[in-house]
């Protein structure tokens, strides 16, 4: 009998072109690489420098994102930022060069790297997916082994479809119980970083096990990967089922007919075996866990909604400190009722038709607080399209809430849309540190339940007293 | 093709904290650029400038005793977030050559090393020590012996560090890492065709 393996080793294995030999590291397959303007521009260049091609365009897609405006003049998305066109005109220019497909800007399939590529189909279980950005651990959902790069691997990818990589090590992040009403993947996750740390992860896989996560539908699993490399994973991964695989029927990538039986077979064997074993395990109770907010300038100071931010003990934390003072904030104080002048729902993490679904049905019949400005961004045009469709953004512009097209926008705030300095934002992204939204911007991480109910009370609020 | 590398001896710049991520080493809206030059005006950008433009003289990178240093001296779990390379394109412009801390992200060390700027871990107790020495002598010297795989702290102990030994031999030769995937095209090939890629 074969010994007994982890999802993550299953995928791994399939794609190594050549083991490690002597010093240099293993030759690993890529499947599907994602591109988009920010990170590649240095890549393709090195490829122009050394006359080299890209591999295979039929791997790769490109699309537009964190620096395209989320405001359209007359159904045309102009671009304000010289520095930023020229950026977005390199793209074009390099996927026409190359050949590859370029959703980019007035297509109506672009969006959020991480939201199209599970939209379209073409991530799916059992690939290797990379991309120059780090929320590529997103793909994992599908029990895909997916993680960022650097642009000079970009390159790499670029010229010969593959990477130079050691082994990472694996971690199990088990979550038995249930979620209680109101809380969501964004607190699960949160409450997960909070708990092994922001570099808790490093060197490691997780694999997210356990009946919470079997629970949690595509765009809850999305979410709780997306933000692995928050615990400064490699990557997150959740071995696929029948969620998995009714998400994915009849994408426009994803197998079809005889095709899409063969596949659903051999996914259903990349689940982890009985018996494999995990370097590190962690295991949590998702019925302990309550709506999460974050408080300081890392994702894993976190605390519950309802609870307060934390105390140093008779040896000043260093890093608490700092935080107390860029955020405002006090130690002991609890953030409920603590004024919001911004509400961002959208990003990788919290941008797909579910998150807007959860928003939507709490700024139902209410509206944005007169001291608070909500911004409403897709996380792609499809999930826009169909969100216009359902009435969602209806219910938000009813509420009083800017309604955008889809990008990172303020997530990253690349595009213009920003916080402004000493503002605060409860934001359903997933970084809040220093600056990340605006120079000198205040953020505070939550889902999108939380994210809406503090847009209608003006302050950070339970989204437990609104359901 | 990075520069092979020198003996790296100098003074260091001393960033105490904790879990550095990249979006204060480059923060995100001077991603805009096309080329990898001249980001060194922007590293720490918004910890080393005021609102006004100018120069904040708290910060120990504006400190005239950090003019030529090489060495860049941080806490835990530096370059944490995202997987920008801007980040040490910014630290090789400035003209850093080497960080030393007790821990680094994944991406951004590897990022590091493919851009001729050695990543140094060291055990936290010996690290909070030099950040001690630093603190009290800025002009200290750290010498880094990477072929010996030993940094010499201002207290002149020699302190063992480990790297992986490719990385090691990319930084010493100054090679380049597009070379060494790209003369596996071929092996790539027969792969492909035998996986049905």
């Amino acid at each position: 009998m074969s010994t007994p393996r982890t999802l993550f080793d299953k995928v791994w294995d399939a794609h190594v072109v050549r083991p490690g030999v002597g010093d240099v590291p293993s030759v690993v397959y890529v499947d599907l690489h994602l591109v988009h303007e920010v990170t590649s521009p240095q890549a393709f260049t090195v490829l122009r420098e050394r006359g080299l091609k890209v591999r295979r365009p039929d791997r790769t897609i490109a699309t537009m994102d964190h620096s395209t405006p989320t405001l359209s003049t007359g159904g045309r998305l102009t671009v304000l930022d010289p520095a930023a066109s020229r950026q977005l005109d390199a793209l074009s220019a390099n996927c026409a060069e190359h050949g590859i497909p370029l959703y980019g800007l007035g297509d109506d399939r672009r969006g959020i790297v991480h939201v199209i590529g599970p939209e379209l189909g073409r991530t799916q279980p059992g690939m290797t997916i990379v991309c120059g950005d780090s929320h590529t651990s997103t793909h994992g959902a599908f029990g895909a082994l997916a993680f960022g790069i650097g642009t000079s691997e970009v390159g790499h990818v670029l010229a010969t479809q593959c990477l130079l990589q050691s082994r990472p090590k694996t971690m199990e992040v088990r979550v038995n119980g249930a979620l209680r009403p109101g809380v969501s993947a964004k607190d699960l996750i949160l409450a997960i970083i909070a708990q092994i740390g922001v570099g808790g992860g490093t060197g490691h896989v997780i694999e997210y096990r356990g009946d919470a996560i079997r629970a949690l539908d595509m765009e809850g699993r999305m979410t709780v990967c997306n933000m692995s490399i928050e615990a400064g994973a490699r990557a997150g991964m959740i071995a696929p089922d029948m969620t998995t695989y009714a998400w994915l029927a009849g994408r426009d990538e994803a197998p079809s007919g005889e095709g899409w039986r063969d596949a659903m077979a051999r996914w259903h064997e990349l689940a982890t075996d009985d018996g494999a074993t995990f370097d590190r395990s962690v295991v949590l109770d998702a019925s302990e866990i309550s709506p999460m907010i974050t408080w300081g300038t890392n994702p894993g100071m976190a605390i519950p909604v309802d609870g307060h931010i934390p105390v140093s003990s008779e040896i000043p934390d260093a890093a608490n400190e700092r935080a107390y003072a860029y955020m405002g904030l006090t130690p002991g104080q609890c953030l409920i009722g603590q004024p919001v002048d911004v509400v961002f729902v959208g990003s990788c993490t919290n941008g797909r038709l579910d998150d807007l679904r959860a928003a939507a049905g709490v700024m139902k019949g209410r509206h944005v607080a007169a001291n608070t400005r909500m911004l409403v961004v897709p996380g792609s045009q499809r999930v826009k399209r169909d969100a216009e469709r359902e009435g969602l953004a209806d219910i938000f512009r009813a509420a009083g809430a800017e309604w955008r097209e889809s990008g990172c926008s303020m997530c990253i705030a690349m595009n213009g849309d920003t916080v402004a300095s000493g503002q605060y934002a409860v934001s359903t992204s997933n970084r809040n540190f220093e600056g990340r939204q605006g120079k000198g911007a205040r953020t505070l991480l939550a889902s999108p339940l939380t994210a809406a109910a503090s847009a209608v009370a003006g302050m950070v609020a339970d989204p437990r007293s609104l359901l | 093709m990075n520069q092979p590398w020198r003996p790296l001896s100098s003074h260091a710049v001393l960033v105490a904290h904790d879990d550095i991520d990249t979006d204060q080493i480059i923060p995100a809206r001077f991603l805009t650029t096309t080329t990898r030059s001249g980001l060194g005006t922007h590293l720490f950008a918004d910890w080393r400038y005021d609102a006004s433009g100018a120069p904040r003289r708290e910060f120990t990178l504006n400190w005239p005793t950090s003019t030529g240093a090489r060495i860049l001296v941080g806490g835990r779990n530096f370059g944490c977030g995202s997987s920008r390379e801007h980040a040490p394109w910014a630290l090789a412009d400035w003209g850093f050559r080497a960080v030393i801390a007790s821990s680094f992200a994944d991406i951004f060390r590897s990022n590091a090393h493919k851009n001729g700027v050695l990543t140094i871990a060291l055990d936290e107790t010996v690290l909070h020590a030099t950040q001690s020495a630093l603190r009290t002598d800025p002009s200290a010297t750290i010498t880094v012996d990477l072929p010996g795989q030993h940094v010499f702290l201002p207290d002149g102990a020699g302190v063992a560090f480990a790297i992986d030994g490719f990385s090691k031999r990319c930084l010493i030769d100054g090679l380049d890492e597009l070379g060494v995937i790209v003369a596996e095209i071929p092996a790539i090939h027969e792969w492909e065709v035998a996986c049905g890629r």
